[in-house]
C-alpha cells in the first residue's frame, strides 16, 4: 500500500485554518445545478438538431407558399391556354406548363394546399380518436380494453390502402373522401401509443406515489399523464403527416384521388407519367421534388422532435 | 508486503458528457493480495463501479477515459495493453459479476451456451469438454439438475439462481481474481446471505481473490478482509475489517457506520443519516470532498486537499484531522 | 408451442373472415349498376340474364353464402369487364409476375435494410452511420412512384442493361424492384439501427464482453439476434407496404401483374375481380402476419413460456 506523497508534504499551511466551522454560517452546499423543465428541455435540444430546425423551416415555407403560391401568378389551377402546351419553365410561367396549357407553378402550390390540408387533418383526427380510444382502453383495463384491443388487431390486419381504396370506390373520390380513407385506419397507430403509456403509468411507481400522497385523478391525468403521453404523440402526429400525404398522391396517382382538374402532387405526377423521356422534363421534375421535399421536411422534423422528447436522452 | 496480486495506483477516469467531463475516479491506489477478499464501499455515484470496470476495461470509451495511473496485474500494466490483449484477460484472468442477474443474462440464448462461450473462447477445449466444466461449477454453486438446466433459458431461473449462474459463469476459466459489482443489491434479503455464504464458500474452495463493491456495509462486514472506503472518486479511508468498523478515523467512514442499524450496540440508539449530497464532479471542490457534509469541518478542509495519513500498516485516512494541529472531536 | 400456433391459426382464419365479408357487403353498398357500364343498349331481358349470371339477382343473404363457398374454394367466378375470362384465369396470368416482383423486393429490402442499419450501429455517429441515415431518410420521403419514374427516366434509357416495358429476363425486375424496395428497406434500416444501438447497451453485452469475446463474437451471438426480433415483427406490415406499393410500380413499368388488374377493376366497378384481388391480397398479408407471429415465438424463448402459462 503506498501513500500518495507527491504533493508537497510540508506545504506550510497556516495554524489558523485548523479551526472548526460554524456550520450554520457557512454556505458549503451551493452545488446545485439549475433545473431545467422538460419542455424548455426538449426544445433546447431539438434547436440544438441543426437537421430538425431545416426541416421546420422548410414546413413553415412550404406552408406560407401553399397559401400564397397560387395568388402569386395571373393564372388559376386550371385555366388552360392550348397555345401554350408543354412550355418550359419562362418569365411568364416560371414552373413552365403542362399537356393542357396550365401554369405549373399555380397548379403545383395549389398542390401544395391540397397535400399539407390532408396532411394536417390526417394527423388532427387521428390524434382525438387515437387518443380518446386509446386512453379509455388503457383506462378502463381488463374487459373493455380486451374487446377493444381484439377489435384493433382486426383493424389492423386489414391491409391499409385497400381499404382506402375500397372507400374510395364506394364514396367517389374527393377530399373528404381522402380524408376519411386515412383516418379510418389510420388512428390505430396513435390509439396504440397512447394505451400504452396509459397502462405503463398506471402501474408505474411514481403514480402510485402521488395517489398515496393524495392526489386526485385530474391532477395524475394533468401531471403524470398528459407530459408523459404528449412526447410519443406529437411524434406520431408529426410522422403521420408525410405519410397522409403520401397516401394521397399515390391514390391520385392512381387516378383515385382528387379528381381533375384540380391538382394534386400525386395527379401531376401522373400526368407525367406520359411525357417521361419527351424532354418536358419540367412536368415530372416539380411535383417529384415537392412532394419529396415535404415529406424528407417532416420525417427529419419527427425525427429529431423524437429524439429532443425521449426522456431516455436527458442528461 | 510482496508481490501483490493487484495493483492499482493513482487511478484517474473521466468521463466526457455534454457538460463537460464528470472525473468519477480521482486518484485511487489499493491493492488485492493473492486470495484475500477487498471491498470498496461507498454511496451512489462515488466512482466504486467506475474503478472495478476500469480494471477489466469495461468503462465504454469515448465518453470514458483512463486519464491517470497503472494498474497492474501480476505485474502487468492492464491500462495500457490494447483492447486484444486486454480480451486475454478479461473471463480468463479476472471474472465479472454484475449487479442485476435479471438484466446480464442474454435472454434469448441457452444458459449452456452462455456459460460456456468464455472458456471456449480462452481455452482449446472440446464443446463436450465445456460442458463438463459448465456442469462442474453449476454443482460448486449449488444448482440442481445441472444437465437439465444446462439446456434452459435464464427466464426459467429465479433471481438467486441467476446470480449463481453469473458466479458460476465468471468463475468458468479458474480466474485468480474475481470483481463482485453488487452482486447482492437487486436480492432478496435472504437470497443476499446465501450469495455470500457462496462467495466464501468458493474462496475457501478455489483460493480466488475478490474485489466485492458494495454499499452495503453488512455484507462487508461478512466477507471482507479489507475495506476501501470511497467518497467522490477517492478512498478516504483504508484498513482492515477491525480497523474500519471498531476504529473508523475518517468522518465519512463514522458516518457511514452510524447510519447502519447495529444488532450489538445500544437499541434505543437513533440512526444518524449523512445530511446532504455528494459533490458535482463537474467540478470538485478545491479543498476535502467530503467537507462540504462535514460535522468537524475546519477552514482548512475547504481549501486544501488532505493527504492520506498512516496509522497503522493497513490503515490510511485522508483527513485533516490527523494534522497535529486539529482538535481532536473523536 | 402447438397451443400458441393453434390460437394463432384461428385467429388467422377469424381475420380473412372479417376481411371477406367487409369487401362483399362494402362492394355491394357502391352505389350504380356495375352491370350498366357502357352496355347502354342493352335490353332488359338481357341485363336479366346478365344479373342471372353473375348471381345478382338472388338475395343478398343468399349471395353471400355462395360467395363465402366460393371463396373457400379459391373460385371467383367469371370478370365482369371481360366476360368470357374467369377471375381465376386472369389472377394465374398475373400472379407469376406479381409473385417474383413481390419477393424480390422484399429480400432485397430486408437484406440490404439490416445490413445498413447494422453497420451504421456499429459506426454510430461516425460518417457511414451518416450517410446510411441519410439514404433511409431520402428511402422513405421519396414515394415509390417518383423513384420508379426518376429510374426510368434516367437510368433505364441511358443504360440498355436494365431493360424496360417488357418482362421476362431477370434483368426486368431489378429496377421495378428496387423502386419497390427502397421505402422497406430504410425502414428496416433504421429500425434495425436503433434497436441495436438499444441492445448494445444492455447488460448482457457487458457480460459478453467482460467474459473476452471479441466485438465480433458479441454482435453476432449476441446482439443481432435480439436486435432483429422487433424487425421480424414489422414484416407483415411491410409486405402490406411492397403490396400496394406493387400496384404503382406494375403500372409505371408495365409489368403484367394483378396490381394492374386490380386498378383497372376499380374503374371498371368490376366486382368480382376487386373482390377477388382484395381477398388474395388480404389473405397474403394475415398468412404472412401469422408466419411472423409463429417465427417470434420460435426466436424469443420468452414467448414459449407465454403459451404455457394460459
Amino acid at each position: 500500500m503506498s501513500v500518495t506523497t507527491k504533493k508537497s508534504a510540508n506545504r506550510v499551511i497556516e495554524d489558523r485554518l485548523f479551526a472548526p466551522i460554524d456550520k450554520n454560517k457557512a454556505e458549503l452546499n451551493t452545488l446545485v445545478r439549475p433545473s431545467v423543465g422538460f419542455w424548455k428541455d426538449a426544445w433546447r435540444r431539438l434547436l440544438k438538431n441543426k437537421l430538425a430546425v431545416s426541416g421546420l423551416v422548410v414546413i413553415i415555407a412550404l406552408t406560407i407558399m401553399a397559401i400564397i403560391g397560387p395568388m402569386l401568378t395571373p393564372y388559376s389551377y386550371s385555366d388552360q391556354t392550348l397555345s401554350n402546351q408543354n412550355m418550359g419553365p419562362s418569365r411568364e410561367h416560371w414552373f413552365g406548363t403542362d399537356n393542357l396549357g396550365r401554369d405549373m407553378f399555380t397548379r403545383t402550390w395549389y398542390g401544395a394546399r391540397i397535400s399539407l390540408f390532408i396532411g394536417f387533418a390526417a394527423a388532427l383526427i387521428e390524434f382525438f380518436i387515437g387518443v380518446i380510444y386509446g386512453g379509455i382502453s388503457g383506462y378502463k383495463g381488463g374487459r373493455a380494453d380486451n374487446i377493444m384491443m381484439r377489435i384493433i388487431d382486426i383493424l389492423y390486419g386489414l391491409p391499409y390502402l385497400l381499404v382506402v381504396i375500397l372507400l374510395m370506390v364506394i364514396m367517389g373520390p374527393g377530399l373528404f373522401t381522402i380524408i376519411v380513407a386515412l383516418t379510418l385506419t389510420g388512428w390505430i397507430g396513435m390509439a396504440r401509443i397512447v394505451r400504452g403509456q396509459v397502462l405503463q403509468l398506471k402501474t408505474n411507481e411514481y403514480v402510485l406515489a402521488s395517489k398515496v400522497l393524495g392526489a386526485d385523478t385530474s391532477r395524475i391525468i394533468r401531471k403524470h399523464l398528459l407530459p408523459n403521453t404528449m412526447g410519443p404523440v406529437i411524434v406520431s402526429m408529426t410522422l403521420t403527416v408525410p405519410g397522409a400525404i403520401f397516401a394521397e398522391a399515390f391514390l391520385s396517382f392512381l387516378g383515385l384521388g382528387v379528381s381533375a382538374p384540380v391538382a394534386s402532387w400525386g395527379s401531376m405526377a401522373n400526368d407525367a407519367l406520359g411525357v417521361l423521356n419527351t424532354g418536358y422534363w419540367w412536368r415530372l421534375f416539380f411535383p417529384a421534388f415537392f412532394i419529396s421535399l415535404t415529406m424528407l421536411a417532416f420525417n427529419v422534423f419527427g425525427d429529431g422532435l423524437r429524439d429532443a422528447l425521449d426522456p431516455k436522452l436527458r442528461r | 508486503m510482496g508481490q501483490a496480486l493487484l495493483e492499482i495506483n493513482e487511478l484517474a477516469v473521466s468521463f466526457s458528457t455534454q457538460g463537460g467531463e464528470v472525473q468519477a475516479v480521482r486518484g485511487v491506489t489499493f491493492a488485492v493480495e493473492k486470495g484475500e477478499t477487498v471491498a470498496i464501499v461507498g454511496e451512489s455515484g462515488c466512482g466504486k463501479s467506475v474503478t472495478a470496470q476500469s480494471i477489466m476495461r469495461l468503462i465504454p470509451e469515448p465518453p470514458g477515459r483512463i486519464k491517470n495511473g497503472t494498474i497492474h496485474m501480476n505485474g502487468k500494466d492492464l491500462a495500457s495493453l490494447s483492447e486484444k490483449q486486454m480480451r486475454g484477460v478479461r473471463g480468463k484472468q479476472i471474472g465479472m459479476i454484475f449487479q442485476d442477474p435479471m438484466t446480464s443474462l442474454n435472454p434469448t440464448l441457452k444458459v449452456g451456451d452462455q456459460l460456456t462461450e468464455g472458456i471456449l473462447v480462452h481455452q482449446k477445449i472440446s464443446k463436450n469438454e465445456a460442458k463438463q466444466e459448465a456442469i462442474n461449477l453449476l454443482n460448486l454453486v449449488g444448482i440442481a439438475n445441472p444437465e437439465e438446466r444446462l439446456n434452459q433459458y435464464p427466464h426459467q431461473f429465479s433471481g438467486g439462481m441467476r446470480q449463481r449462474l453469473m458466479i458460476a459463469m465468471a468463475l468458468m476459466c479458474k480466474p485468480e481474481l474475481l470483481i463482485a459489482d453488487e452482486p447482492t443489491t437487486a436480492l432478496d434479503v435472504t437470497i443476499q446471505a446465501q450469495i455470500i455464504d457462496l462467495f466464501k464458500e468458493i474462496q475457501r474452495k478455489t483460493g480466488v481473490a475478490i474485489i466485492i463493491i458494495t454499499h452495503d456495509l453488512g455484507v462487508v462486514a461478512q466477507i471482507a478482509d479489507r475495506i476501501n472506503v470511497m467518497y467522490a472518486g477517492e478512498i478516504v479511508e483504508t484498513g482492515t475489517v477491525k480497523e474500519i468498523f471498531y476504529d473508523p478515523q475518517h468522518p465519512y467512514t463514522r458516518g457511514l457506520l452510524d447510519s447502519v442499524p447495529r444488532l450489538d450496540g445500544d437499541r434505543t440508539q437513533k440512526l444518524i443519516p449523512i445530511v446532504g449530497s455528494p459533490p458535482d464532479l463537474f467540478s470538485p471542490p478545491e479543498g476535502c470532498a467530503f467537507a462540504a457534509r462535514c460535522d468537524y469541518a475546519m477552514d482548512v478542509c475547504l481549501s486544501h486537499d488532505p493527504e492520506h495519513t498512516k496509522l497503522t500498516d493497513h490503515h490510511y485516512t485522508k483527513c485533516w484531522l490527523q494534522d497535529k494541529r486539529a482538535q481532536k472531536p473523536f | 408451442m402447438l397451443k400458441y400456433i393453434l390460437k394463432r391459426f384461428l385467429w388467422m382464419i377469424l381475420t380473412i373472415w372479417v376481411i371477406v365479408t367487409l369487401t362483399f357487403f362494402l362492394m355491394h353498398a357502391i352505389p350504380g349498376d356495375p352491370l350498366d357500364m357502357g352496355d347502354t343498349g342493352s335490353s332488359d331481358a338481357a341485363s336479366a340474364n346478365l344479373a342471372a349470371y353473375y348471381n345478382l339477382d338472388q338475395p343478398l343473404g343468399v349471395q353471400y353464402v355462395t360467395y363465402l363457398k366460393n371463396v373457400a374454394t379459391f373460385d371467383f367466378g367469371p370478370s365482369m369487364t371481360s366476360r368470357s375470362r374467369d377471375v381465376n384465369d386472369m389472377i394465374e396470368s398475373g400472379f407469376p409476375a406479381s409473385l417474383q416482383l413481390g419477393i424480390a423486393s422484399l429480400v432485397f429490402s430486408v437484406i440490404s435494410g439490416v445490413f445498413l442499419g447494422v453497420f451504421a450501429a456499429l459506426r454510430h455517429n461516425k460518417m457511414i452511420d451518416y450517410i446510411t441515415m441519410i439514404i433511409a431518410v431520402i428511402g422513405i420521403s421519396i414515394p415509390n412512384f417518383i423513384q420508379s419514374m426518376l429510374f426510368i427516366n434516367y437510368i433505364a434509357v441511358n443504360v440498355d442493361f436494365f431493360p424496360i416495358a417488357r418482362w421476362g429476363t431477370w434483368q426486368h425486375v431489378i429496377l421495378p424492384a428496387l423502386a419497390l424496395a427502397s421505402g422497406p428497406m430504410a425502414i428496416i434500416a433504421r429500425l434495425t439501427r436503433s434497436n441495436m444501438l438499444e441492445v448494445l447497451t444492455q447488460d448482457y453485452i457487458r457480460t459478453a464482453k467482460a467474459k473476452g469475446l471479441t466485438s465480433f463474437q458479441i454482435v453476432v451471438k449476441h446482439a443481432l439476434r435480439n436486435a432483429l426480433l422487433p424487425v421480424v415483427t414489422i414484416m407483415g406490415a411491410l409486405t402490406a407496404a411492397v403490396l400496394t406499393g406493387s400496384f404503382v410500380i406494375e403500372r409505371i413499368f408495365s409489368i403484367p401483374g394483378i396490381g394492374q388488374y386490380f386498378v383497372n377493376s376499380i374503374s371498371n366497378r368490376d366486382y368480382p375481380m376487386i373482390m377477388a384481388t382484395t381477398v388474395i391480397y388480404s389473405t397474403i398479408l394475415v398468412v404472412m402476419m401469422f408466419i411472423v407471429d409463429i417465427l417470434y415465438g420460435l426466436i424469443d424463448p420468452r414467448i414459449k413460456l407465454h403459451s404455457k402459462e394460459d
